[in-house]
């Protein structure tokens, strides 16, 4: 059984973000760029579902210019057997990675998808649903226990979901995002780095695909959120009133 | 009943400054007062000692000098039959060689009191019992002095007021920072008056074409490191500290760090600073220039000397480009020989990149996974003898990572490092950061410590630590970790409570072994309360005698942090 695990590469999550003077978005040249948090865990569930049997190959896709191809490095160096890099210099929205996807799912034909909930430099949350859609499979979201029964051809999973966890069993073949709490991902050793650098990474372009890649959503403007200001020490309680009317205007 | 004995304890009790508990109101804790010498009549001792520990909830004010170490360590201790609230006392020191208090300064009364109120204004002159016995204590828990008065002077002129009337009045003074110091140099012996520079936190200016940065005392080494991110740049020194020390303290005591081996000394990086010395007059040397040669450079004087030729007011210091492209990588390696070897190759191979170079053995490791929360071994589930961490900082991302890997690579190939791994982000490299920064928390959380900062010969010093281990034998645990780039190792010795026999083994031993090697006893912690006899272990009697002279120079007086640096035997 085949598992397909698609990754981004994003702002490191511990940079400390600026907007760009144009504010057309954050500042991305000259900052540490590595793998989504949200895909590490995706591909540690990959791996750890491997590695106990179940599965025979762990793909990895990540979709962008050259550089992705450091990230698929190392998440071949985490364990994934080969990566596949679709090269396009366009700004990918949600829609366009999932019909991506498709064309990919449709070439190598895994029975599971694994996927991060979000990226965390754009927090869409809408990719793995979207591809959900488009294939017609079942959809995990949120999932923070992923159980495979092999037999069964199922997967169980439990999802973390606003009123607390909710268990559902999806028929294979299916799509699963990954939440926070679903494992910790393992680190890169140096054995597995020297291994890595034999595996393939296959290069596909979106003509080869036969998708095209339309911009459906128009970024119009990114600013900082306005900055906190300091609490200040009112003197009385007629002052508190005062400043609640005039300055709040919550009274 | 052994009465001359017994009168010797009350004499002892009398003759000891007053002192508060230190109240670790954990009822687990015994109450441990060991009388060297004594031991054989505990029994005894708890009856007469009964009256005054009975009543642990009456405001006990029982009187304990915190000694000086090398004497040996005297608890005394006496087993309270039946009682159930216990507290423990960790003070230091002997019957029989005591550090009087200096009959020379003088006590604060009403009108000290008034004058610094004068100068400062009221809310910055405290007497506050609770923030007194914070400031009293250092970090470790180890010194606690008896202060009553704690000053905050906001701006060097105040700082010159404050100097100028203690000097008249012969009053002696603590500088205090962070109070982040581990050899007790921080806090007060006796009833110094404590003068924190904590409010004196401006950060004045940065030139953001030579990277100069000009600041006040107080600057907490974090906050100058987030404000020069910010700009592009960082300071030249790191340490686990950072999120409490204040860069006047950290300039005081020359301090190291993690990025030594590739920014080097302070003495190189501070380019200029205000001081006030112990008669009130302000030595300005703030300059900014990376070169001046004109007449004998003072600064370095106040570099390192810990507060004792004066308070530091300002600082410029020469903050480094900040390069984008970091690497983090943890190794393990099988034994000290080849961590050596390594350490060689690194500086080979990766050159000007390396800008940092640790090791930890594995009883440290396992310290810190035992005790410090969200914390995994990056090797597990292997253990292994020696993990070394090897930073590179460059200004190309993908050329660094390439010649990291193939430096990493190739050691693996030839044997140096058994395992390792590299870090993919941020994350995973604050958290290898987190196990070596973690170990003296780690050491706190496990007991009693005995901590020693030794400057080896890079072949030696792994050797040191495991004489200990066969001297101490399983009394207790010895731990070895530092930074092995510069050959400053730090020596660690754990145990469940301190123990007088134990010390008496390490000391003066680790000191001789260290003095025969001609390493220094203190690396980089300075020399502070601890370690205030010991200097001749690595000084030459000629160039002690030269300090002393200065001394007497710059602090006639001899109010700026007394009893401590120098021998005080020759502070008369």
């Amino acid at each position: 059984m085949k598992i397909m695990v698609a990754i981004k590469r994003v702002v490191d999550y511990a940079v400390k973000i600026r907007v760009k003077p144009d504010k057309t978005g954050v500042e991305t040249t000259n900052v540490k760029m590595s793998m989504n948090p949200f895909c590490e865990i995706a591909l540690e569930e990959a791996i750890r579902v491997r590695e106990s049997g179940r599965a025979a190959e762990v793909i990895i896709v990540s979709m962008g210019p050259q550089q992705c191809v450091d990230t698929l490095r190392t998440g071949l160096a985490m364990g994934a057997d080969r990566g596949i890099h679709v090269e396009t210099r366009e700004t990918l929205f949600p829609l366009s990675v999932a019909k991506l996807l498709k064309a990919l799912i449709d070439v190598e034909k895994p029975e599971l998808l694994i996927m991060g909930k979000q990226a965390i430099d754009d927090d869409f949350n809408q990719t793995g649903q979207m591809v959900a859609g488009l294939l017609n499979w079942p959809q995990g979201t949120f999932a923070s226990k992923v159980v495979l029964d092999k037999e069964k051809q199922a997967v169980t999973v439990d999802r973390e979901v606003d009123g607390g966890l909710e268990t559902l069993c999806l028929d294979l073949p299916a799509v699963i995002t990954t939440d926070l709490r679903l494992n910790q991902p393992r680190y890169a050793t140096l054995p597995n780095i020297m291994k890595a650098k034999s595996k393939v990474i296959k290069k596909y372009t979106p003509d080869e695909l036969s998708v095209q890649i339309k911009s459906d959503l128009e970024i119009v403007q990114v600013t900082e959120p306005p900055k906190r200001k300091a609490g200040v020490l009112v003197s009385s309680v007629d002052e508190l009133i005062d400043k609640l009317k005039n300055e709040a205007h919550v009274v | 009943m052994p009465t001359d004995k017994c009168r010797a304890i009350y004499c002892l009790l009398r003759l000891s400054s007053r002192n508060l508990f230190n109240h670790r109101s954990d009822s687990n804790f015994q109450y441990l007062y060991q009388f060297r010498g004594f031991r054989n009549h505990i029994d005894t001792t708890s009856r007469l000692l009964e009256p005054f520990l009975a009543h642990p909830k009456r405001n006990l004010r029982i009187c304990f000098h915190p000694l000086r170490e090398d004497m040996g360590s005297s608890l005394v201790s006496a087993k309270i039959s039946g009682h159930t609230n216990r507290i423990h006392c960790r003070f230091f020191g002997s019957g029989s060689t005591v550090t009087k208090r200096n009959p020379v300064f003088s006590t604060i009364n009403a009108d000290d009191i008034a004058q610094f109120k004068e100068i400062l204004g009221e809310k910055y002159v405290i007497q506050d019992e609770e923030r007194l016995l914070a400031a009293n204590t250092d970090w470790m828990r180890k010194y606690k002095g008896s202060s009553k008065l704690l000053l905050q002077p906001r701006s060097t002129e105040e700082v010159s007021q404050i100097l100028k009337y203690c000097n008249s009045r012969c009053l002696a003074v603590v500088p205090q920072g962070g109070n982040t110091g581990l050899v007790g140099g921080s806090v007060p012996v006796f009833d110094e008056v404590i003068i924190n520079m904590g409010s004196m936190n401006d950060i004045i200016s940065l030139d953001k074409v030579s990277g100069v940065l000009v600041c006040e005392a107080g600057c907490i080494l974090e906050n100058l490191v987030s404000f020069l991110d910010n700009q592009g740049f960082i300071m030249p020194l790191d340490l686990g500290a950072k999120g409490s020390c204040q860069i006047g303290g950290n300039v005081s005591t020359n301090a190291g760090g993690l990025r030594f081996v590739r920014y080097g000394s302070l003495h190189g990086n501070v380019l200029g600073l205000e001081a006030v010395l112990a008669n009130g007059i302000v030595l300005d040397m703030l300059g900014t220039l990376r070169k001046d040669n004109t007449g004998y450079d003072l600064k370095h004087l106040f570099i390192g000397s810990e507060g004792s030729l004066g308070i530091v007011t300002k600082i410029s210091i020469l903050a480094p480009p900040k390069l984008s492209s970091v690497n983090l990588a943890f190794l393990a390696c099988k034994d000290y020989v080849s961590c050596q070897n390594l350490l060689l190759e690194a500086k080979r191979k990766l050159g000007e990149i390396l800008s940092a170079f640790e090791f930890l053995d594995g009883n440290s490791m396992d310290l810190v996974l035992n005790h410090l929360e969200g914390v995994r071994n990056p090797l597990s589930p292997s253990t292994h003898d020696f993990y070394v961490l090897i930073e590179t900082t460059g200004s190309d991302e993908s050329s660094d990572k390439e010649k990291l890997e193939a430096f990493l690579l190739r050691s693996m190939e030839g044997g140096l490092i058994s395992d390792g791994v590299l870090a993919q982000d941020m994350n995973q490299a604050l958290s290898f950061w987190r196990i070596r920064e973690g170990v003296p928390e780690a050491l706190m959380k496990a007991g009693a410590v005995y901590k020693y900062d030794l400057s080896l010969p890079v072949e030696k010093m792994y050797d040191l630590v495991e004489a200990m281990r066969i001297r101490l034998g399983p009394a207790a645990e010895v731990i070895g970790y530092g930074h092995l780039g510069d050959g400053n190792l730090h020596l660690n010795i754990s145990l469940p409570e301190y123990n007088d026999n134990v010390l008496a083994q390490i000391e003066p031993f680790v000191y001789e072994w260290t003095s025969k090697h001609r390493g220094s006893i203190s690396a980089e912690h300075g020399l502070g309360l601890m370690k205030a006899n010991k200097i001749h272990y690595s000084r030459s009697p000629e160039s002690v005698h030269v300090m002393a002279s200065i001394k007497k120079l710059l602090d006639p007086n001899g109010i700026l942090n007394p009893y401590k640096v120098l021998p005080p035997s020759l502070a008369s």
